[in-house]
Order: C-alpha cells, then sequence, then structure tokens
C-alpha cells in the first residue's frame, strides 16, 4: 500500500478532531451590534413609568453624551446591576432607560424596590428600538454620543468593575 | 343539620380564600418569572392577509436567525424576540419592502450571524472554493486514468 492511500482517512481523522474539540469550547452567546458608529434609528417611545418623560432619538441631540439601557422589569440581572446604574448617576451620567415589553405596573413595582436611576424612560412594546441598534438581549448598556451616535456597547448586567469604563467611554464620547 | 352545614360553609368558603391567595400568589409572581407580561406583537402570529406577501414573510422568516435561541430561525422560535422579528418582517413585507432588503436591514445591525442565507465573503469563500476544487481534482484523476486505460 502506497503512503498516500492514507491521507483521506487522516484528513477524515483531522475533522474528527476538530469538531470534538469545538464540542468541549463553550460557545460565546453573545451577539455583538454592528451599529457601532452609527447614527440611533428613529423612534419614539411612550413613557415606561408615571413619573417619566417618555423617550426619542431627538431627545440625545442635545450635546450631552448618555449611557441607555436596555431593561426590562421581568430581567433578573437587571435587578443586579440596579446598584451599579445608581453608583453611574451618582458620579454624574445621565442614563435613559428603554423597557422592553413591559406593564407600567410592573415598571412601576420593579422601580420601587431597586431604585430609579433614569432620567426618562421609554416602552418598547415591540422591540423595535432594541432591533433598531442591533441588541440582542436584555440588559445591555449602550454609550450615545451627544449628536445622537452609538459609541459603545456593554453586553450584560454592569458590574462593579465596568463602572470606571462606562465613565471613561463618557467622557471620549464628550471630547 | 343546618348548623353543620353553616359550620362547614365557613370552613369551605376559608379553603376557598386560601385557594385564591395561592392563585394569586401564583399571578403576581407569573410576571417576574415569565418574559410573557405583554401580548405578543400583533403580527408575531398572525400571517398577512395577501398569500403572496405571507408567502414571501415565511420565506424570509425561515432563513433569519433567532438572537435568544441561536439554533432555530424566527420562524421557529417562541422567545417573545422571535415574535417581535416577525411583526417587524411581517409589516415591512406589507408596506412593500422587498425580502432582501429587510434581510440587509437586520444583517447590518447583527452582522452576517442573523442571517442563514450562505453568503460569499472574505472569510467564507474557502467554504465555496473548496468543494469545486476537489470536483475539478477528481475529474482530473478520472480524465487521466481512462485515458491510460484506453491506451494499454
Amino acid at each position: 500500500m502506497r503512503w498516500w492511500w492514507w491521507i483521506p482517512l487522516a484528513l477524515f481523522a483531522l475533522f474528527l478532531g476538530v469538531a470534538a474539540y469545538q464540542l468541549t469550547q463553550p460557545k460565546d452567546e453573545f451577539i455583538p451590534s454592528t451599529m457601532i458608529g452609527e447614527p440611533l434609528p428613529e423612534f419614539d417611545l411612550r413613557p415606561a413609568a408615571a413619573d417619566r418623560p417618555g423617550l426619542s432619538d431627538a431627545y440625545f441631540r442635545d450635546g450631552t453624551p448618555k449611557l441607555l439601557n436596555i431593561w426590562a422589569s421581568w430581567c433578573v440581572p437587571c435587578i443586579a446591576e440596579a446598584p451599579q446604574l445608581e453608583r453611574l448617576r451618582q458620579s454624574g451620567a445621565e442614563i435613559v432607560g428603554v423597557a422592553i415589553r413591559d406593564r407600567p405596573q410592573d415598571v412601576a413595582g420593579f422601580l420601587a424596590r431597586y431604585g430609579n436611576p433614569y432620567s426618562r424612560i421609554g416602552a418598547d412594546d415591540l422591540s423595535e428600538v432594541q432591533l433598531g441598534i442591533g441588541s440582542s438581549g436584555v440588559p445591555e448598556t449602550f454609550v450615545i454620543d451627544g449628536q445622537g451616535r452609538i459609541i459603545y456597547q456593554h453586553i450584560g448586567d454592569v458590574r462593579a468593575e465596568h463602572v470606571p469604563l462606562l465613565l471613561e467611554k463618557l467622557r471620549e464620547a464628550q471630547d | 343539620m343546618a348548623t353543620r352545614c353553616w359550620a362547614e360553609a365557613p370552613a369551605f368558603a376559608g379553603a376557598r380564600a386560601y385557594l385564591a391567595a395561592f392563585l394569586l400568589a401564583f399571578a403576581l409572581c407569573l410576571p417576574a418569572a415569565a418574559q410573557q407580561s405583554l401580548p405578543p406583537a400583533p403580527y408575531a402570529y398572525r400571517q398577512l392577509e395577501d398569500p403572496r406577501q405571507e408567502a414571501a414573510a415565511q420565506a424570509l422568516m425561515e432563513t433569519l436567525r433567532c438572537l435568544k435561541c441561536q439554533s432555530q430561525s424566527i420562524a421557529d422560535s417562541d422567545a417573545p424576540m422571535a415574535g417581535d422579528m416577525r411583526h417587524q418582517v411581517r409589516t415591512r413585507i406589507a408596506a412593500g419592502e422587498e425580502p432582501e432588503a429587510i434581510r440587509a436591514w437586520l444583517v447590518q445591525r447583527y452582522g452576517d450571524y442573523v442571517s442563514y442565507a450562505p453568503a460569499v465573503s472574505e472569510t467564507t469563500w474557502p467554504l465555496f472554493a473548496v468543494p469545486a476544487l476537489l470536483v475539478l481534482a477528481v475529474l482530473l484523476a478520472l480524465w487521466r486514468r481512462l485515458r491510460l486505460r484506453r491506451r494499454a
């Protein structure tokens, strides 16, 4: 038997090896938005809470960078990030919320329990804004510059170690 | 007899109140557990009136990936976000948008990841080139062998 008769078998074994290795690797579930650097889409959301106004894309074009927090009262990690959002607010960040598929009474209950760091909260009942900015889950936090452009996306709950980075991104967006 | 009935009635009422409280507790904690506190988007489960438009929407939805449940298409998934994506697709088709324009709109937001339709790009061209090269190599080998046999 000639040696190169083994090549197909070796290729097959290599393929099996790669497949087996990939099966043991944890899958990255995050899908980053490809809208970084792009302007926010047009939207106009009704208020999600009684004591805060709703939200439109025009609000972002006032020269001040803001954090856009995608959240929901039914989202458990959102409870975990609530104290960090409060810290961001106390550090001078303006946080606006977009509540995904949420009822006013649920939003009010969540804010009463875990605090309200938001200056405005829009209700995104059809996930239109979420789809429009390339967000694929809750919670996510976007840095939006003073011209309404998307600068940065943080996927998942904001933890204590992410607070300085988000503040830094806000400062960069200001310049 | 009557007194026993009366005596039992409050007990029964108590059980009913307990059951009601139990069910209420469930109803109250459901929104926290389930995402379905809002009804699905209007066109998440409703087909378009025009069968041709619905067929176009269905064909597109079968090739768009659900972002919450990444091994399913949005046509297959019951995740609320997939419902909202179906609503987007159906309302845009109904407004006269081309299916490929809707796909492009989503790819602009989520990258190639959101589309199941294979596209030739900088990273995927070997997937198309390698089978073509293999077929070419096999044809070449076959041709040489047949030629040798004819000569023999």
